[in-house]
C-alpha cells in the first residue's frame, strides 16, 4: 500500500498590532507561497489577523463571521486549507480568541480559546470570552483537533481531543520569550514549549503543529520556533527562532498508527475510571485546601496514603 | 507590589508559608547568556527603532559600562551609521570617563558629539548656591537628558536608553534623567548580567572592570554611596524580584537581615520612579486605568 503524505505549511509571520488589512496581506502572501510549494494545510499563529497585546483594541479590530475579512480569508483558501487566528466577534457581542479553519473557500469550523491566561505578563480574560468546547473535525491530515497557546498547557485538553480520535494537534500560539539560561540559543519558554510537543505527540499518538508567531509588541518579543512533531516523536520540521520562517513538512498519515501500535496507551485507557475520579474530584475540590493542611472531610479523606502503606 | 510584601501575605497561610521555606536552602546565581542577550537584544532595537518608522537612535555615553553596552548593542542592531553616541561632561567629571566612552566610539565606530554642559549648570546654580550635590547632580541629569532629546528631533532618532534592572529596581537614578528614554535593551538585566554582555561584545577591559559611578561628583562611586555590591545586591533581587522568595526563605539563605529591609524598602520607595504620574479619576475611560492600549498601538 502507498505510504499517503501530506504536505503541511507553517507561516511563522509577525503581525503588526491593531492593523488587519497589513496582517491580511502578510496572511495572503504565506498562503501563495504554501501554494506554490503544494502544501494542502497552512497554519498561522494565533491572533495573526490583529497581533496579541490587544487590549482595548479587541473590539475594533474583531472580525464578524459574515463580514468582508472573513470572505477574503475564504477565498484564499481555495485548492486549499487554512488555520488562522483572528478575534471573532459573536453574535451576541462577545469576542473570542479564535482559530478559524477554512476549507476550499469555506469556513468550516472554529476553535474559540478555552483557557485564557490572566496571570503574569498575560490579560486575556479581562478582554475576551472563554471557549467552552473542544471538539475534533476533518482535515487533510485526518481527525483534527485545534487548541490554541495556553489551552496546550492544559493537559486536559490534548486528553480530551485524543481520546476523542485526534490523530493531530494543531496548536496556533503567540508565546512570548522570557527566560535566560546558560549555554541554550533559545529562551527557557521555547525550551518548555518544545518538551511539551514532544511529550504530547508521543504521549498520545499524534502529530503536534506548533506555529507560533515573532516581532516585538511593547517589548515583548515572540520566540518563533515554530515545529512539527510526529507521534513518534521526530521533528518534523523546525523554524528559526526569533526571526520570521516559513517551514514545509510532508507528515505521513501511517505514523500515528506506527506508535499506537508500538504503544497503545489509548487503547488502555480506562475512561470510566477517568470520569468517576474526575468527578469526586469535583465534588471535594473545595476541600482539598483544608484536607491539605491536617483538617480531613468525609467524602474526601485521602485513601491512597492508607492504601500505600497496606501494600 | 515589592517581594516583600507577597512574602507578608504568604506566611499568613502557615500551611503554604511552611512549604516554601524548607523548598529553598540556597539561592541560585543569576543566568547569564551573553550569545542569546545580544541576539535578542539587537532584534528588540531593530524592531522598536524601525517599527515608528525610523532608522536611527541617540545615545549618551558616560564612560560606563552601560551606555557602553547599550551603544554597541544599537551599532549592531541598526549599522554605526545609524547611533549618534553624545558625551556630555561638566566640569568636574574625571577626564576618565571621557577617555573611556572615546573607546567605546571608536570600538563601535559611531558618529559622535562632545556637548559641555558646563555653562547651563553653572549659569543655573548661580542663582542658588546653595544647592546639594544631589541637586546638582540631579539637574545635571535632566540637562543631558534634554540634549539627547533634542538631538533625537534634529537627527530623527529615539532616545536609547541605559538603566539596568538593578538601578530601576532600586531607584538608583533620576526620574526624567537618565531614566527617561524611547526604548531600553538594558531594562531587563542586572549589573551583573550587564557586565557578561559587556565583554561578549567586546567593551574594553578598563570599562567593564572599573568601579561603577555616576561620575555626577569627584570621587563618587555606586557601591560606596548605596553600601553594598552590585553583584551581592543583584544576587538578592534576583532571588526576591525573578524568583519571588518570601522574606523568610532570603534570611535562610544567608542574606543578612537589615540588608534585606534596606533593599526591600528602596524597591518599594522608589516604585513612583516606574509609573506615570498619578492621574486624579472623574471620567469614565481614564489614561491607563480604563484606557488601555500598547505603546505599540500608535505605531
Amino acid at each position: 500500500m502507498a505510504i499517503l503524505f501530506r504536505r503541511v505549511a507553517l507561516v511563522q509571520l509577525a503581525p503588526r498590532l491593531g492593523d488587519v488589512e497589513y496582517n491580511l496581506n502578510l496572511i495572503e502572501h504565506g498562503v501563495q507561497r504554501a501554494r506554490a510549494q503544494s502544501a494542502e494545510l497552512v497554519v498561522f499563529p494565533e491572533l495573526a489577523v490583529t497581533g496579541y497585546f490587544l487590549k482595548d483594541m479587541v473590539s475594533t479590530v474583531a472580525l464578524r463571521i459574515d463580514g468582508p475579512e472573513v470572505a477574503r480569508l475564504a477565498s484564499l483558501s481555495r485548492g486549499l486549507e487554512l488555520i488562522v487566528g483572528a478575534v471573532e466577534e459573536s453574535e451576541d457581542y462577545r469576542f473570542f480568541n479564535s482559530a478559524l479553519y477554512f476549507r476550499d473557500g469555506e469556513l468550516t469550523y472554529i476553535h474559540r480559546k478555552v483557557y485564557l491566561p490572566t496571570y503574569g505578563l498575560f490579560d486575556e480574560a479581562r478582554y475576551l470570552a472563554r471557549g467552552d468546547r473542544i471538539r475534533c473535525f476533518s482535515s487533510a491530515l485526518g481527525r483534527t483537533a485545534i487548541l490554541i497557546c495556553e489551552d496546550l498547557w492544559h493537559p486536559s485538553t490534548a486528553y480530551i481531543a485524543a481520546l476523542d480520535g485526534a490523530v493531530a494537534l494543531v496548536c496556533p500560539s503567540s508565546s512570548p520569550l522570557r527566560g535566560i539560561s546558560e549555554g541554550k540559543d533559545h529562551d527557557d519558554n521555547a525550551a518548555y514549549w518544545e518538551l511539551l510537543n514532544a511529550v504530547y505527540a508521543q504521549t498520545f499518538g499524534v502529530f503536534v503543529v506548533y506555529v507560533n508567531r515573532v516581532g516585538f509588541e511593547d517589548g515583548v518579543g515572540f520566540w518563533g520556533g515554530s515545529e512539527i512533531v510526529s507521534p513518534v516523536g521526530n521533528r518534523l520540521a523546525k523554524a528559526k527562532y526569533y526571526e520570521e520562517d516559513f517551514v514545509v513538512a510532508d507528515l505521513s498519515l501511517k505514523e500515528p498508527r506506527r506508535q499506537r501500535v508500538q504503544a497503545p496507551l489509548l487503547r488502555d485507557e480506562n475512561l470510566d475510571l477517568t470520569i468517576r475520579e474526575l468527578q469526586r474530584i469535583q465534588r471535594c475540590r473545595g476541600t482539598l485546601g483544608h484536607q491539605e493542611c491536617g483538617e480531613s472531610h468525609a467524602d474526601c479523606e485521602g485513601e491512597t496514603d492508607a492504601g500505600l502503606e497496606e501494600r | 507590589m515589592p517581594a516583600s510584601r507577597n512574602a507578608e501575605t504568604a506566611a499568613a497561610t502557615p500551611c503554604a508559608g511552611q512549604r516554601a521555606t524548607s523548598a529553598h536552602r540556597t539561592c541560585p546565581s543569576i543566568p547569564t547568556n551573553p550569545p542569546l542577550l545580544r541576539r535578542i537584544l539587537t532584534a528588540f532595537i531593530d524592531n522598536e527603532v524601525r517599527k515608528v518608522g525610523l532608522t536611527r537612535v541617540v545615545v549618551g555615553l558616560s564612560g560606563g559600562v552601560d551606555s557602553a553596552t547599550s551603544c554597541l548593542l544599537a551599532a549592531e542592531a541598526l549599522g554605526a551609521e545609524n547611533v549618534l553616541a553624545i558625551k556630555m561632561p561638566y566640569r568636574t567629571s574625571s577626564p576618565e570617563s571621557l577617555a573611556h566612552a572615546d573607546l567605546v566610539i571608536a570600538r563601535a565606530g559611531v558618529p559622535s558629539l562632545e556637548i559641555d554642559i558646563t555653562p547651563q549648570i553653572d549659569a543655573y546654580f548661580a542663582r542658588f548656591p546653595d544647592a546639594d550635590r544631589v541637586r546638582r547632580g540631579n539637574k545635571m541629569a535632566r540637562e543631558r537628558m534634554t540634549i539627547l532629546y533634542d538631538h533625537s528631533a534634529r537627527w530623527q532618532a529615539l532616545v536609547l536608553g541605559t538603566s539596568n534592572k538593578t538601578e530601576l529596581l532600586l531607584g538608583y537614578g533620576t526620574l526624567h534623567g537618565d531614566m527617561a528614554s524611547a526604548l531600553n535593551p538594558l531594562g531587563d538585566l542586572y549589573k551583573t548580567q550587564v557586565w557578561a554582555l559587556a565583554e561578549h561584545l567586546g567593551v574594553p577591559a578598563e570599562i567593564v572592570r572599573k568601579q561603577p559611578s555616576a561620575d555626577l561628583w569627584a570621587g563618587q562611586t555606586d557601591e560606596a554611596e548605596l553600601g553594598f555590591g552590585y553583584r551581592e545586591v543583584d544576587r538578592l533581587l534576583y532571588c526576591m524580584v525573578d524568583l519571588r522568595y518570601s522574606r523568610a526563605e532570603l534570611l535562610a539563605t544567608g542574606f543578612p537581615e537589615p540588608f534585606v529591609r534596606r533593599v526591600s524598602e528602596m524597591v518599594r520607595n522608589s516604585q513612583f520612579k516606574r509609573r506615570l504620574p498619578i492621574i486624579a479619576k472623574v471620567s469614565q475611560r481614564t489614561i491607563d486605568r480604563d484606557f488601555r492600549y500598547a505603546r505599540d498601538w500608535g505605531v
